[in-house]
Order: structure tokens, then sequence, then C-alpha cells
């Protein structure tokens, strides 16, 4: 029989898992929100954020101070993580506009081919190390394990979804990335340019990107697999449903934790790893309820 | 000016509704079936067993997935998991009951998978659109799992990964290439046929009216569950029978890694490619989707970069996305418009207009 204290153990690892897994799923959302695109290169972004501050990090170490090489780099990605925002509306949003969302879709997952067959012609397929300067110890509080990391990723998973939820709420361009997911016509007529707003979106995205390949890279090392981290992200957002950013943060929480439950619980009655599919069941358990995910806005249909 | 329907005079509603009204496609397509069985008689081994062979294959796969994403509408990412149920089902039929006859096999395992569809295609009709894409994952991994744990589907075996039993119909030994390619060019022939029938029929049509309006198809009084569940059906028993002749007739072993989320991908992409909605843009995109890489890896090897084999995969793999990319922009409705834009030029060829 499990004490409740093994219980909280697995429960509270799930939780931070989960915040990592809302980290990707963020991007999936705030695409998701402000063009309707399905984006399945969110993954290969994480990946190609993670490659580039990796060899950003190389650069600059060698030319000055650690710290502050450290902050340059970060800065150095972001950059280039809007010059690919750029050229992903220039050259594949912007002669698709207006296609049925599957044709978007499956775009996106062109462009995953094209982002992971890049970036591993120019890094090759090896692992690299990624070190954020965050030791890799468990705080131990009354017996209770968390890892220093952990923390770290929650803590800039909350820090973003706050961040985005003001930047949303009360600036300009916040206001117009609203307009514009709310509906795409009526924001081109009062002259809201739909070409930058997306490029915003993007890049947006891409900055969730960069945090969740930080976050995963200083966890599992940078290397091909972090884009398929991207797949634990689905259920979370289907869950949270796709046009939710709060959602995204209770889906990953949720998500996490049953999940970890699952498999320490119930995995080794069954044969073990079921968690390749148990946050899918889940999540489509949820969606039987509610088609569009806990906090998704509601589907309306007109005939 | 050879070919025209200017003239064709249909006299009765039979013509009227056949399947090829212009004559000359009649021929064209009588002529390109006779001469897809006589192929065998000049192809070497390795166009037979490693192009043509897989390319019927993933052609009834893909049929399969455009009846439920291209006519009714209901975007699955479950494909491989279909397959898979198809080949188990049809491993375990053959080496339980091994007096069935291979054809009743494979049909049998296309009821199966067809019943594994009804199941995940229950919620499609409260789950909609990309919310429905992401729970179609759902059986994806769960089929996956299922035939890695659980040691009853693959008889026990060891490693996982297993061989069919060798084929013989009535007797006859079909392992070679060219009769392996006789039978499944013969199913696929029956599958594209039936495929063209059912969504020219009843049927079809309350496919697409769901598709294009759910509600109002309800309304005019198609009955929503039956039809997604019967689009579910006949989708996964296509996929069935395609992962079982994967496993018969191409690679001959069966493993549940063949059949992963790549997979049911890689479908997906003919079916866009090829052109949602269409018979023929099956295909078509499935001639791009297998040669594409077969094309670039000769083109590679003429290149002649030695030692970089690494490089060069990741290399296809870039260029393979950026096809994908121009090809949706250049014609988002697939290479069955291109056709169709041709066969219109062609009406009125050698005249402009």
């Amino acid at each position: 029989m499990p004490t409740p204290f093994f219980v909280l153990e697995v429960a509270l690892s799930g939780l931070l898992a989960g915040l990592l897994y809302s980290l990707v799923a963020l991007g999936f959302v705030l695409i998701y929100k402000a063009s309707g695109v399905f984006n399945f290169a969110q993954g290969a972004l994480v990946l190609l954020a993670a490659l580039v501050f990796v060899r950003a990090t190389e650069i600059f170490d060698a030319m000055g101070p650690a710290t502050v090489g450290f902050w340059a780099a970060l800065l150095a990605t972001m950059a280039v993580m809007v010059l690919v925002a750029a050229a992903i509306e220039r050259f594949l949003l912007r002669p698709l506009v207006n296609q049925p969302p599957i044709t978007l879709f499956m775009a996106t997952i062109g462009l995953t081919f094209l982002i992971e067959g890049i970036s591993q012609m120019i890094w090759g397929s090896r692992v690299y190390t990624l070190d954020l300067g965050i030791p890799d110890e468990p705080w131990i509080i009354h017996g209770l394990y968390i890892g220093k990391i952990d923390l770290f990723a929650a803590a800039v998973a909350i820090a973003m979804v706050i961040a985005l939820a003001v930047f949303f709420q009360f600036t300009r361009i916040g206001r117009a990335l609203r307009a514009v997911s709310d509906d795409h016509q009526a924001a081109l007529s009062i002259g809201i340019p739909l070409n930058f707003i997306w490029v915003v979106v993007w890049s947006l995205a891409g900055m969730a990107a960069l945090f969740a390949g930080l976050v995963w890279g200083a966890k599992l090392g940078v290397q091909f697999s972090i884009s398929v981290v991207a797949l634990k992200a689905l259920p979370v957002l289907i869950l949270g449903g796709f046009t939710s950013i709060p959602g995204v943060i209770v889906g990953g929480i949720l998500i996490g934790v049953s999940e970890k439950l699952a498999e320490v619980f119930v995995g080794p009655v069954v044969g073990g790893a079921i968690e390749s599919w148990f946050a899918y069941v889940l999540a489509l358990a949820v969606l039987l309820v509610r088609p569009q995910g806990l906090f998704g806005e509601k589907i309306i249909e007109r005939v | 000016m050879f070919y025209r329907d200017s003239g064709l005079i249909k006299t009765t509603y039979k013509a009227d509704r056949a399947i090829f009204p212009v004559d000359q496609d009649r021929w064209a397509i009588v002529a390109l079936v006779g001469l897809a069985f006589l192929v065998p008689a000049v192809a070497s081994e390795y166009w037979l067993s490693s192009i043509l062979i897989p390319f019927f294959i993933f052609s009834v796969a893909a049929i399969g997935l455009n009846i439920l994403v291209g006519y009714a509408g209901l975007l699955s990412l479950g494909t491989g998991g279909f397959m898979a149920v198809g080949a188990f089902a049809a491993y375990n039929f053959a080496i339980r009951i091994p007096e069935l006859n291979i054809i009743v096999v494979l049909i049998l395992a296309g009821l199966v998978s067809a019943g594994v569809g009804i199941i995940f295609g229950l919620p499609s009709l409260r789950i909609k659109g990309f919310y429905l894409a992401v729970a179609t994952l759902a059986s994806q991994f769960f089929i996956e799992w299922l035939f890695v744990r659980v040691p009853w589907f693959t008889n026990y075996s060891t490693s996982g990964v297993i061989s069919a039993p060798a084929v013989q119909i009535f007797g006859y030994d079909m392992s070679g290439a060219a009769q392996r390619y006789l039978i499944v060019l013969a199913m696929t022939v029956a599958v594209a046929v039936t495929a063209k029938n059912m969504v020219r029929s009843a049927i079809g049509r309350s496919w697409m009216a769901i598709r294009d309006m759910d509600v109002a198809a309800e309304i005019i009084g198609v009955r929503p569950l039956r039809t997604k569940l019967v689009a579910f059906a006949v989708s996964s028993f296509y996929c069935g029978l395609a992962g079982a002749m994967w496993v018969f007739f191409y690679i001959g072993t069966v493993e549940p890694q063949a059949f992963d989320l790549n997979r049911s991908f890689q479908i997906l992409f003919m079916v866009i490619i090829g052109g949602l909605g269409t018979i023929v843009g099956c295909f078509f995109g499935a001639a791009f989707v297998i040669l594409l890489p077969i094309l670039l890896d000769n083109l590679f090897a003429l290149l002649g970069t030695g030692g970089h084999a690494d490089l060069l995969s990741h290399a296809q793999m870039a260029i393979y996305g950026a096809l994908i990319i121009i090809l949706l922009i250049k014609e988002p409705h697939g290479m069955a418009k291109m056709w169709q834009i041709f066969r219109q030029r062609m009406r009125i060829w050698p005249f402009p207009y």
C-alpha cells in the first residue's frame, strides 16, 4: 500500500513535468489563437531554439565572461527566432492565406521536416549539453525531493503565462492580436496589419519555444528527441482548449500529475509504459464531456 | 481534339451515371489496368517488390484515409494504428487457423480493423476538427502500446519482430515478386472500384453532406452517427487491408514499429498532396510520397558524396519538407486538381479556349 507521502511525491514530480508540457503547448495556443493554424512545427522550433542557443553560448563564451555570454546568447537566439518567424510568415503563411486549415496543418508538418532536416544538417545528431548554471541537485524539504531545474521550469512557465496574459490584455499589439483571433476579416477592415500580427505571434511562439528548449535541453540534453516532446503537448492542448492560455497551465498540471500517478500505480498492473497513451485517453475522456476542452471557447455552429 | 465529350449523346440514365462517362477515359483506364497486369513480364524484381508493391499498398491505405478525411471530413491521425490492427489480425488468423485462404484472411483482418475503427470513431460525433485529430492520436498510441505489451498478439514471440507465414492460394506458392505483385494489384483494383462507386452512391453523398456542414446535413435527414461510423468502418477496413497486405506481400514481418505515428503522417501526406476527396488523387499522392525519397536517394548516389550518409539523410528530410510546402503552395487542392486542369486543357486542345 503506497503511503500518502509517496503519492504526494509522485504527484509533485508530475506537476512539475506537466508545467514543462505547458511551456511547449503555450506556443501552439498562441499561434492557433491568432491565425487558426494548428502549428505542428512547434516541437521543431523548440529543437531549433535550443540548438541555436547552444551554438550562441559557445560563440559568446569564447568572447567574454560567462554571465554576459548567457544573456548575449539569449538575445541572439531571440533574434534568430524572430527571423525564423518572419521567414515562415513570408514563405509559408502568406502564400497559403485563405486555404483550409488542414492544408496549413500539413504545411506545418512539411515545415517540421524542413527545420529538423536543416538543423541536423548543421548541428549533426549528437547530444549537446546545455548548462543554465542551475545545479542539478534536488532540494529536500521534509524528505520531499524537488529538482531545482524543475522548479525553475515551473517558475518560467508561470511567469510566461502571466506576462502573455498582461501583454494580451493591456498592450496595443495585444489588443490587435485578440481582434485578429476573433475575426480575421473584421480585424483587417479596421486596419490591423495581419501579416505583421502573424510575425509577432510566430515570434512569441518562438520565444515560448526558446524557453521550453532551454528547460528541456538542461534536463535531457539538446538532442533530436526534444522535438518529440511536442507530441506530449498535444493532449495538454486539447484538455485545456486550443484557445485558452490559462487552460494550458491547468491542462499541463492535470496531464502531468495524472500521467505520473497512473504510471506508478496503474502501470504495473497492465504491463507498464502506459505513459505513451494515458495522456491522450484522458484528454479524449474530457473531450467527450466538454468538446472544446476545459477552457476553450464554446463552439457555436450556425447553419 | 481526341479527348472530348462533344458528340457523346447519352440516351439512357445508366449511360449518364456511368463511372467513366467519357469514352476515352474508359478506354484509357482499361488499357492502364491491363498494362499494369502485364508489368511483371518486363519489370525487374527490385521494381516489383520495392516500388510497385508498396505503391499499391499505400494507395489502398490512402484511399481508406481519404474516405475519412476527404469525403467525411473527419481528420484522423490514427491510420498507422488501424493498419497495425489489420496486420496483426491477419497474422493471428493466418497462424491460428492455417486452413484459411489468404483472401479470406485479408478480408477478416479488414473487418477486425473496421470494428476497431468503429470503436474509436464513436467520439467523432461530439468532437470535431483538430480536437478529433488529436483524439485519434489516442487510438494510434494505444494500439501501438497494445501490440508491444500484450504477448498474445505476437504469438509469444520474444523479439517482437515476427515473420509472416508463407502465402499460398489454392496450393500455389505466392512468395515470388510477380505473384505478390499480381495479388496486390488485383486487391487494389477491387478496392479502388468499390471506393469510387461508394463515393458516387447514397452513402458517399451523405459523407460529403456531413463534411460540408454536419448540422445542416442532420436537418435534411442524414443520420450523423451512422454516417460517421460507416465512414470510420470503411476507412479502417481499407487501412486494415493495407496493413495486412503490407505484412504478407511487402516486408513479410510483423512489427508494431512499422505502423507508428510517422506512418500515419505519411499517409495523410499522400491524401493531401494527392487531393482531398478524390480517389485518383490517392494514387498520385502515393506515387509522390513513395517515389520522391527513392528519387532523392538515387540523385545523391549520382552526385556521389561518400561517407556523409548522415548528412545526406538529413538533407533528404529537409528537401522532402520543402517540396511538400512548395507543392501545397502551388496547388493546395493537390495533384488531382492538376490532373483535372490538364484534362480540361486536353478537351479543347489545340485551341486555347
